[in-house]
């Protein structure tokens, strides 16, 4: 070839790694498209001690809390010098007590003779973590989708209302007039998510601040549909609040038994978690939802249409919410409902979504668990008199400390994975790997 | 300043990246450092600027060891950097980025402005640059940014003065101007330690050489040393690379490319008014220096970008318009020049990888399912075909070292019917081995009746593949002339120069 | 208003042509509302007067009241919100930006036209001015306090979700705080100091949670913010019926903060009654709103601030503690949220409630969206939000036929329009939410 002697010419295309390699500075910010992922990534890839330490701790923390505010104890530590054993005994009495209606609350309840009502805890226990797996679910798909939805408030408001108009002022019969009513309230819910969806993909709007936004909104315009005669109030009354659902369109009971309080919304949830399995990991949309939530960029040059993408999974992940919204009008409270009728759920499906990792069988898991905490949280309550908001602290606690393994393995002692002498600036793995080149 | 490393170490897990690396540069002096990308220039920089801290070895200025624990203590020290990628805060003014970190004030913690505005004037007139201090930074032009950075540097009074890999974004004259402003800042009595992989630049200022490879020093040269001396320091092995191509078998025109223009968000015509077209069997070479429209004009090309005038026809089809989906679907397979961010998804296995844009429709999803049976068969194969090398298909793309992530993206792109390949940089960061591999399949795509486009920065790269060359600068097409014009004409072109015999952008005669 | 955050797109390197890039967003916004307005009044035209009362008896200086006819004010608004619609479509077709002054303009008049047209639907059709703007200042003040925190974290590079977790342990504290030493020896005054030095450190508290998770553990901003307001929902109320409740004459009592009229002040019509008839936590608002005005602009501290929350690794590169930075400034801002928490039970309430704050740190995150991340932006944000939610009241009031739930969704549908680029250009700090990971 003419002109080799030309030095830089020469030398470019025999280098090992040639030039202007520009991706070694592009590492250390983490891209803007892949920030939830990063965010999951962190939550997936601590093992399952992290998690189960995680609860306890928040247990412990549980623990500290109703001993620190119980009476009985204020009362005996005020002479804890002279006795101290008096302190001892009202802490382990206030929180062995607390605890143990927690578990007689969510799980069996040994101080009932037959075993119908010793169980029923438990059927309370599957009741409340229904809408808790839906919703999770539907969080935790539009995480692995890239997107986090804060708006599974808004998303169950409108599905409820929409369920709830569904059920109370159609006449349908049985079973028809439950399948319309569901599928309303799904629409409602998927709409309203994609809302957020859409402002993504056509505008580049962040669906974190859209989403919470939208709570809002969907707040006040379903309280004004409360409270407007011929929307959603019940005629005659004065009172914010919906008509009865009609028996055609709730959801029937699984479990025999007027105790037993199981109803078929368990099933739904159950199947949208073998839904959302097999779209994610199955699926060819949930391919590309994986791809989206991975690396948009990739996704978009391989053809994939991320802008539809994101306007998809918000409507699957508004869906699965209204699931939850639906459950609560359906089968949880079916004798109206009013603006409180999400009772914390969307907020709770974030925390059900963290702790199962985003996977379909793991948001099973924690929604059964919170869906125990709840139970158990009530019966807390009705026993011990601890409010139960105390739940809302074990579970945030939870995830707070799943998602810093680190801070869960400085309590315990446990060793940092890949540690080493100068942990003042230890290198990420990610940065290892680009180093390595 | 006389600037001493000794025996300077740093690994990162197993990797050594600096072994013992021994430096000195003297006041006054222009100090080459000479390696390949990755031969741990950069990483030893960083341990003297203080973002990194050396496992062993120490920092001596005039004789005294200096201890860093970040960037503030090297600069008190008198030291200053000259980033690859400029540390320019974009939304700040120059005085206000001058100023950042050692600011002035007047009472109440108010910011000296004036201070700082007259600072980065008298720096800019004592060297003759025309810097506005008031200018945004993210409104100047690179080569300003840069003056923005020494300026930075020289407002805080540094005595050792670091440029890392500066001419990677500037164009021949920026380059020459850069040069010359070396020269007066070592008349001044400052120590410049000069970073670069291109020995033409090391030959013309440097007063002496370091050249150091894979962590460790190699060997010291002086500027008189011979091309391939330096280059077989650098590099250790025989530099010669290319590629067996016959003359091609040319068919019809198959992609033409009219009038071609891509606006940015802010309204700048990245490519500008590009006409030319591909034959089937014909290598299509884009040459240019970075950043002069080729990335958007590949991206163009399979619809990537937005805002696009002009016409793309493929076989007599217009596509401009098509979503990337048709156009992929239509048969144009696609290398996109940053793998990891554009070609990859990291976390994605190799199979799942190597049916990135294939995730629509038969063969791989029947009913709405991945096959996966199917999948795993096919992978199997490419893995095979295209020597990936990779504990298995499950393996996550991101494990993988770049040449066989380059193989994965190849093997997705040449495994559909095409019609159309474009390649961008394909052999950015590869290992030699692939390279050759990588470029043997392209040259074979080629001979199989497929139009290719391959964009590279590489003039070694471009002349070893291209039928032709098109060269590229600040968004036009400067020339297209033949595969085999001579490289000083190339370089000229590449800097703007419209060559001797300018071609009109036809494909007719262009072919030697 | 010298904010960095404008980019002037004009100029651009040298070399490459350039075509102007025109955005409509604006004109077509303006387009649609000034036709919902008009479909609004022809839909349900209110023939009736309605009067603006400028002053309230107790005034020195007494103004006349503003008699608007219903019709004619309506349709006057409308023609000149057309008027400047097309002021703005001919601007963009010159290829030109839309000002800023423009959109006000349009706000203001929309505003009027809405309010003339609600007051004269009313049962009583008067518009008490003087007291909708001091209500609607009443209600801004967490607003403002809570914004100002979040301009602060997000400009170092910290999104804050949690704001509303902030303002509510600000809220919690002081009443507890408040009353305990506000009923001892010491008096009401201590006991309201107290108060409010406890709301900051409460503030302070959440802010170190949120900063020690995002910046030393990297976990995720929005997650730790999200479940922030979680925790300290639950924290606040399981305390409160534990043990606020049961002792609230002890616990829950705190000395309510008196209104200090300022001099002279306090007399300028209109205005004086809202601005400086207020309680000593206002003006210590004032007071903040001017330093973190001045101070991220015109200081060492907001220098080095806002390159922290631009690019990380360049303030690094010229010595700047990137994480120490952060981590005092996320808890500075937790600091002023926490007073602006201390408003609730010290300023307007005087007791604590189980989530008193009701979305007031949501609210305080869209005006930091809507005001672009600026301090002066932000404040008015939560000023027209707060007045947004007062105008609500004293429309229920008057018997004004709106619906009370549409004025309270105003400040959350403005912010949508504006993250979805139909208001203003919105471009938040370039590394917020992102953590810096040090190699």
């Amino acid at each position: 070839m003419s002109n080799a002697n030309d030095p830089d010419v020469a030398l470019q295309t025999g280098t090992a790694v040639p030039p202007d390699e520009p991706v070694r500075e592009r590492e250390p910010e983490v891209e803007p498209p892949s920030r939830w992922h990063e965010a999951f990534r962190r939550v997936t890839t601590g093992n399952a001690i992290i998690s189960v330490l995680a609860v306890l701790l928040a247990l412990i923390v549980g623990a500290i809390m109703i001993a620190f505010t119980d009476e009985r104890v204020q009362a005996a530590s005020a002479y804890f010098f002279a006795r101290p054993g008096d302190t001892f005994v009202a802490i382990w009495d206030a929180v062995g007590g607390a605890y143990a209606a927690f578990f007689q609350g969510s799980i069996y309840n040994f101080r009932r003779d037959d075993f119908i009502s010793g169980i029923r805890p438990l059927t309370e226990t599957l009741k409340f973590s229904a809408p808790l797996i839906a919703a999770g679910l539907g969080v935790g798909l539009a995480f692995r989708v890239g997107m986090f939805n804060i708006g599974g408030r808004g998303q169950m408001l409108l599905a409820a209302a929409g369920a709830g108009w569904v059920a109370f002022s159609f006449d349908l019969p049985w079973g028809l007039h439950m399948i319309v009513a569901v599928i309303v309230g799904l629409l409602a819910g998927a709409l309203w998510a994609g809302i957020a969806g859409l402002l993504k993909a056509r505008t580049g709007a962040h669906e974190v601040i859209v989403t919470i936004m939208l709570n809002y909104v969907a707040l006040y315009l379903v309280s004004w549909m409360l409270r407007t005669p011929g929307l959603l109030q019940a005629p005659g009354s004065n009172n914010p609040k919906t008509p009865p659902m009609k028996d055609t369109a709730i959801f029937p009971d699984l479990l025999p038994g007027p105790q037993l309080n199981l109803h078929f919304g368990f099933l739904l949830s159950i199947g949208a978690v073998f839904l959302v399995w097999w779209i994610l990991d199955r699926s060819s949309l949930g391919f590309k939802f994986r791809a989206v939530g991975l690396n948009p960029n990739a996704a978009r040059v391989a053809g994939i249409n991320v802008k539809s993408m994101y306007v998809y999974a918000m409507l699957i992940s508004g869906a699965l919410v209204g699931l939850a919204g639906v459950h609560q009008v359906l089968g949880t409270v079916t004798t109206g409902f009013s603006s409180g009728i999400d009772a914390g759920i969307g907020f709770d499906a974030i925390t059900v979504a963290l702790l199962g990792r985003s996977t379909p069988f793991g948001i099973l898991a924690a929604g059964l668990l919170f869906g125990a905490f709840k139970a158990g949280g009530f019966s807390m309550q009705a026993a011990e008199g601890v409010p139960i908001d105390i739940v809302l602290v074990v579970q945030s606690l939870i995830v707070l400390f799943i998602a810093a393994p680190p801070l869960v393995r400085a309590i315990f002692r446990l060793p940092q994975p890949g540690a080493k002498p100068k942990s003042k600036r230890t290198r990420t793995p990610r940065k290892e790997e680009v180093a390595a080149k | 300043m006389k600037l001493e490393l000794r025996g300077i170490t740093k690994k990162f897990g197993s990797l050594v990246a600096n072994d013992h690396i021994d430096l000195t540069v003297e006041a006054g002096e222009i100090h080459c450092l000479l390696g390949e990308n990755g031969a741990g220039k950069s990483t030893l920089m960083n341990v003297l600027y203080g973002l990194y801290q050396a496992d062993e070895g120490e920092i001596a200025l005039d004789g005294r060891v200096q201890h860093f624990d970040g960037p503030g203590d090297a600069m008190r020290a008198g030291i200053g950097m000259v980033h690859q990628h400029f540390m320019l805060i974009p939304v700040f003014t120059v005085a206000e980025n001058v100023m950042l970190g050692h600011e002035q004030t007047k009472g109440l913690g108010r910011l000296d402005l004036p201070a700082a505005r007259a600072k980065v004037r008298e720096i800019s007139e004592r060297f003759g640059f025309d810097v506005d201090p008031d200018a945004l930074v993210d409104d100047l032009p690179v080569g300003v940014q840069q003056r923005v950075e020494i300026i930075k540097a020289l407002s805080r009074d540094a005595r050792v003065l670091v440029f890392d890999e500066p001419t990677a974004v500037l164009t021949p004259q920026e380059t020459d101007e850069l040069m010359g402003i070396m020269r007066q800042l070592k008349e001044s009595g400052a120590s410049i330690v000069f970073i670069t992989h291109k020995l033409r630049e090391v030959r013309e200022v440097a007063d002496r050489i370091t050249v150091i490879r894979l962590g460790k020093v190699v060997g010291e040269a002086a500027p008189t040393a011979s091309n391939a001396e330096l280059a077989s320091l650098m590099v250790g092995r025989a530099v010669e690379l290319t590629v067996h191509k016959e003359e091609p078998k040319l068919g019809d025109e198959a992609l033409t490319v009219e009038h071609l223009s891509v606006v940015d968000p802010i309204g700048q015509l990245v490519v500008n008014d590009v006409s030319f077209s591909v034959r089937r069997g014909e290598v299509l070479a884009v040459a240019g220096v970075q950043g002069n429209g080729q990335t958007e004009l590949t991206e163009a090309l399979v619809g990537l970008q937005p805002r696009v005038q002009g016409t793309v026809r493929l076989d007599g089809e217009d596509i401009t318009k098509n979503s990337v989906r048709r156009i992929l679907d239509a048969g144009v397979g696609f290398v996109p020049e940053d793998r990891k961010e554009d070609g990859l998804v990291g976390e994605f296995s190799v199979a799942e990888n190597l049916i990135l844009d294939r995730a629509e429709g038969a063969p791989f999803v029947k009913a709405f399912n991945v096959q996966r049976g199917l999948l795993a068969e096919f992978a199997r194969d490419k893995v095979r075909e295209f020597d990936i090398r990779t504990p298995g298909i499950d393996t996550l793309a991101g494990r993988l070292s770049g040449g066989n992530q380059q193989k994965v993206v190849l093997a997705r792109e040449l495994s559909r019917d095409l019609r159309l390949l474009v390649a961008a940089q394909p052999t950015r960061g590869v290992d030699v081995g692939s390279i050759e591999f990588i470029h043997k399949r392209i040259i074979e795509t080629r001979d199989e009746g497929v139009p290719v486009v391959v964009v590279s920065t590489e003039l070694d790269e471009v002349t070893a593949l291209a039928d032709r060359i098109m060269v590229m600068y600040r968004g036009r097409v400067v020339g297209i002339v033949p595969g085999d014009t001579p490289r000083d004409v190339l370089g000229l072109m590449m800097a703007g120069e419209a060559p001797p015999s300018a071609s009109a952008p036809t494909p007719e005669g262009a072919v030697a | 208003m010298t904010a960095p955050t404008q980019h002037h797109a004009t100029t651009s390197s040298p070399g490459l042509d350039t075509t102007v890039v025109v955005s409509w967003k604006a004109p077509i916004a303006f387009a649609v509302v000034t036709v919902l307005l008009a479909i609004l009044f022809i839909a349900s035209p209110h023939a009736g007067d309605a009067t603006f009362r400028l002053s309230t008896g107790s005034d020195l200086i007494q103004l006349p009241e503003l008699v608007l006819n219903g019709i004619v004010a309506t349709w006057i608004g409308v023609a000149l919100l057309a008027a400047v619609t097309v002021a703005s479509a001919a601007l963009v077709r010159a290829k030109r930006r839309v000002p800023l002054w423009l959109l006000v303009v349009f706000a203001v008049i929309a505003l009027m036209a809405f309010l003339t047209w609600a007051a004269a639907g009313a049962r009583t059709p008067v518009i008490p001015m003087p007291g909708l703007l001091a209500g609607a200042l009443s209600l801004s003040v967490p607003l403002i306090f809570g914004a100002l925190c979040g301009v602060i974290s997000e400009r170092v590079g910290v999104i804050n979700i949690a704001i509303e977790g902030q303002l509510l342990a600000g809220a919690f504290t002081s009443a507890v705080i408040a009353s305990v030493i506000g009923q001892g020896i010491l008096g009401p005054i201590i006991g309201q100091v107290a108060g409010l030095t406890a709301a900051a450190v409460a503030g302070v508290l959440v802010a170190f949670v949120l900063a020690a998770f995002s910046i030393k553990y990297f976990v995720d901003q929005v997650i730790v913010g999200v479940v922030l307001n979680v925790l300290v929902i639950g924290l606040t109320s399981f305390l409160f019926s534990q043990v606020l409740a049961p002792n609230a004459s002890l616990l829950n009592s705190p000395p309510r903060l008196e209104r200090l009229p300022i001099p002279l002040l306090s007399e300028i019509p209109l205005i004086g009654p809202m601005f400086f008839r207020q309680t000593i936590i206002v003006y210590l608002m004032y007071l903040i709103v001017a330093l973190v005005y001045f101070g991220l602009f015109h200081t060492k501290w907001g220098l080095r601030l806002r390159s922290v929350g631009e690019h990380p690794t360049a303030a690094d590169t010229v010595g700047i503690n990137v994480a120490r930075t952060r981590f005092w400034n996320v808890s500075l801002a937790g600091a002023i949220a926490g007073l602006g928490g201390a408003f609730f039970t010290l300023g307007a309430v005087g007791a604590f409630g189980k989530e008193m704050t009701a979305g007031a740190g949501f609210i305080a995150l869209a005006a930091v969206i809507f005001g672009q991340w600026d301090p002066i932006k932000a404040t008015l944000a939560a000023l027209l939000f707060g007045f947004a939610s007062n105008l609500q009241n004293t429309l229920s009031v008057m018997g004004s036929p709106v619906p009370s739930e549409f004025m309270l969704m105003l400040p959350y549908v403005v912010t949508i329009l504006a993250v979805a680029g139909f208001v203003g250009k919105v471009r938040g700090p370039a590394a917020a939410g992102k953590p810096y990971i040090k190699s």
